[in-house]
């Protein structure tokens, strides 16, 4: 659905925020990108509905390269969630943001209208349809951002930072949404430095570091490896922190989920206690 | 002795109907560590904002009660005077800088309070030692990382040395190494000089072990206010959509099947303990 081919990007003042990045992602992935701040996620997120246009290398979006396509054509394919979300607001009702760009993509005024429904429907803001984008909540915001982009059911739907000043109950909605997406067999990419959030949503990991691709396999693997983590200014989960403590002991310190780690636990007590007996 | 009494405070922002604090009571000891936690919208940051003044002297609207701290009384003292003595620390560190050097930053509000020039450079070499910064006094603010501009803010209200500092969400936009060194500087800040603090923060993980007390507040009230173990073991707790560390939940979890844990862990380093003490206590 996705593919990098050897990007490089150089912005205007010089900082080389891509480096030779190569990179796949196929139809109905879900994919965290992680990296310390400036490490090039928000740089990559930008490559995917054509804000930004490779330095050099090749950007393909289902299958068409980037260079060819406006951000217009791009956006139909791909949605992008900006970590301000309230700096794309400036209508005065939710219900006309969303309609704003329907329109603009050129639907006919009743599948706006049903689109509209299902979108904030979804996003749980339907009692807010005529309520000022402004006078929602900070999460609100975030997920009318969200419906905005959905509303023109884009195949792939990109989120930068999605969890970034989010409380506990509104990131616990976040995953719930960002996995029912999935289930439905969209492209999903969200960039984030939250190992925590990570751990939970257990998705494919592109680890970045300084324009480059570090990493790249799943939750398990990546958010267990310490040394690698520290490298990219990412700690470890705290699951994942607490196993690695007891290996000496037998512990598995390749778990990420709380369940896992306590049935690993009770198990290897067992054993060593059963041991202890024989 | 007391640095915080609240009692009976209700605020309701002006064009607002409902308080966005009510009847908050509190007292907090001179050098208490405290988390205050709550979702987004519970009156987290405007409790901080009564503490230092911002409300009611920048803040329009209704408020009954009585704030004190530091023994002032907060509606009847100026925020000049009460800056000097209560230090807040916000969640976007860029909104708090504007000097064209490190150094300048911190020393601006000192020079606002006409402190002799000698005294300003003591504090300032005190401010930037105590965050671990001294090496970034001639950079400008802009050109930091976000966590490195987390701590020039955090300097520039160190060096006034204020009894009270108040963190409105300080880590939620840095990467998680930044975000720990953030929160070990403030636990240090409290170990080493004793001042009183409060974070406002949904990050437990990094903070569960180092405060001495936690705060939840829901919809503008406190629902809940003790120490940690008490707070986060609790049963009813998790409903209100408040975190708990991951270690908490793991070593309840191991307790449903082996009584491991007698004291709840609040760190890896106690999770560790407690699982190394019950094999030691079964040899034995």
């Amino acid at each position: 659905m996705i593919k990098f081919d050897s990007v490089t990007y150089v912005y205007p003042t010089g900082a080389r925020a891509l480096s030779d990045v190569s990179v796949e992602v196929g139809k109905g992935e879900l994919v965290a990108l992680m990296g310390e701040n400036g490490a090039g996620k928000t740089t990559f997120i930008k490559h995917l509905n054509g804000l930004l246009k490779p330095t050099s290398g090749r950007v393909y979006v289902d299958g068409k390269d980037t260079r060819t396509l406006s951000v217009a054509q791009l956006s139909r394919i791909v949605g992008v969630v900006f970590q301000n979300a309230e700096d794309m607001f400036f209508l005065p009702t939710v219900e006309e943001e969303v309609a704003f760009s329907l329109r603009n993509l050129g639907f006919s005024e009743d599948v706006v209208q049903k689109r509209i429904d299902w979108a904030l429907k979804f996003m749980e803001l339907e009692v807010y349809k005529k309520r000022s984008p402004f006078l929602l909540s900070g999460g609100e915001k975030k997920r009318l951002a969200l419906a905005i982009i959905l509303a023109w059911n884009p195949q792939v739907i990109a989120m930068d930072e999605p969890t970034v000043g989010q409380d506990s109950m509104q990131k616990e909605k976040l995953k719930e949404m960002i996995k029912q997406l999935s289930l439905q067999g969209r492209t999903v990419i969200i960039s984030t430095h939250d190992v925590e959030f990570v751990a939970e949503l257990r998705p494919r990991v592109i680890l970045m570091s300084r324009g480059k691709i570090v990493a790249d396999g799943d939750a398990d693997t990546i958010l267990t490896d310490g040394e690698l983590l520290r490298s990219c200014s990412i700690l470890m989960p705290q699951v994942a922190a607490t196993m690695s403590r007891l290996t000496d002991l037998g512990f598995n310190a390749k778990v990420i989920s709380v369940e896992e780690a306590v049935r690993s636990i009770v198990k290897r007590l067992m054993e060593i206690e059963h041991t202890r007996r024989a | 002795m007391e640095i915080v009494r609240v009692e009976g405070l209700t605020f309701t922002y002006s064009g607002s109907e409902v308080p966005a604090v009510k009847d908050i009571n509190l007292t907090m000891k001179e050098g208490e560590f405290v988390l205050l936690l709550g979702p987004s919208g519970c009156g987290k940051s405007t409790l901080c904002r009564c503490l230092n003044g911002l409300i009611p002297h920048f803040y329009a609207g209704k408020m009954d009660g009585k704030v004190v701290v530091a023994g002032m009384d907060v509606t009847k003292t100026p925020t000049y005077v009460l800056s000097q003595h209560v230090g807040m620390v916000f969640q976007i560190p860029e909104n708090q800088l504007f000097s064209l050097t490190v150094e300048n930053d911190v020393a601006f509000a000192l020079e606002n309070l006409g402190i002799p020039r000698d005294e300003i450079k003591r504090r300032v070499d005190f401010a930037l030692r105590a965050v671990g910064i001294e090496e970034l006094r001639g950079r400008s603010p802009f050109e930091l990382s976000g966590g490195q501009q987390q701590k020039v803010a955090i300097a520039s209200i160190l060096a006034l040395m204020p009894k009270l500092m108040l963190f409105d969400e300080p880590t939620s936009s840095l990467d998680p190494v930044s975000a720990k060194s953030v929160v070990d500087i403030i636990s240090s800040i409290r170990k080493e000089f004793g001042t009183s603090i409060i974070v406002a923060e949904h990050r437990v993980e990094l903070l569960a072990d180092k405060v001495d007390r936690v705060i939840v507040m829901q919809e503008g009230s406190i629902i809940k206010d003790g120490k940690p173990k008490e707070v986060f073991v609790s049963e009813e707790f998790t409903p209100y959509g408040v975190p708990v560390p991951k270690v908490v939940s793991m070593a309840k979890g191991v307790n449903r099947h082996l009584r491991v844990f007698n004291d709840m862990p609040l760190s890896p380093e106690e999770f560790e303990q407690g699982i190394r003490g019950f094999l030691y206590d079964k040899v034995r």
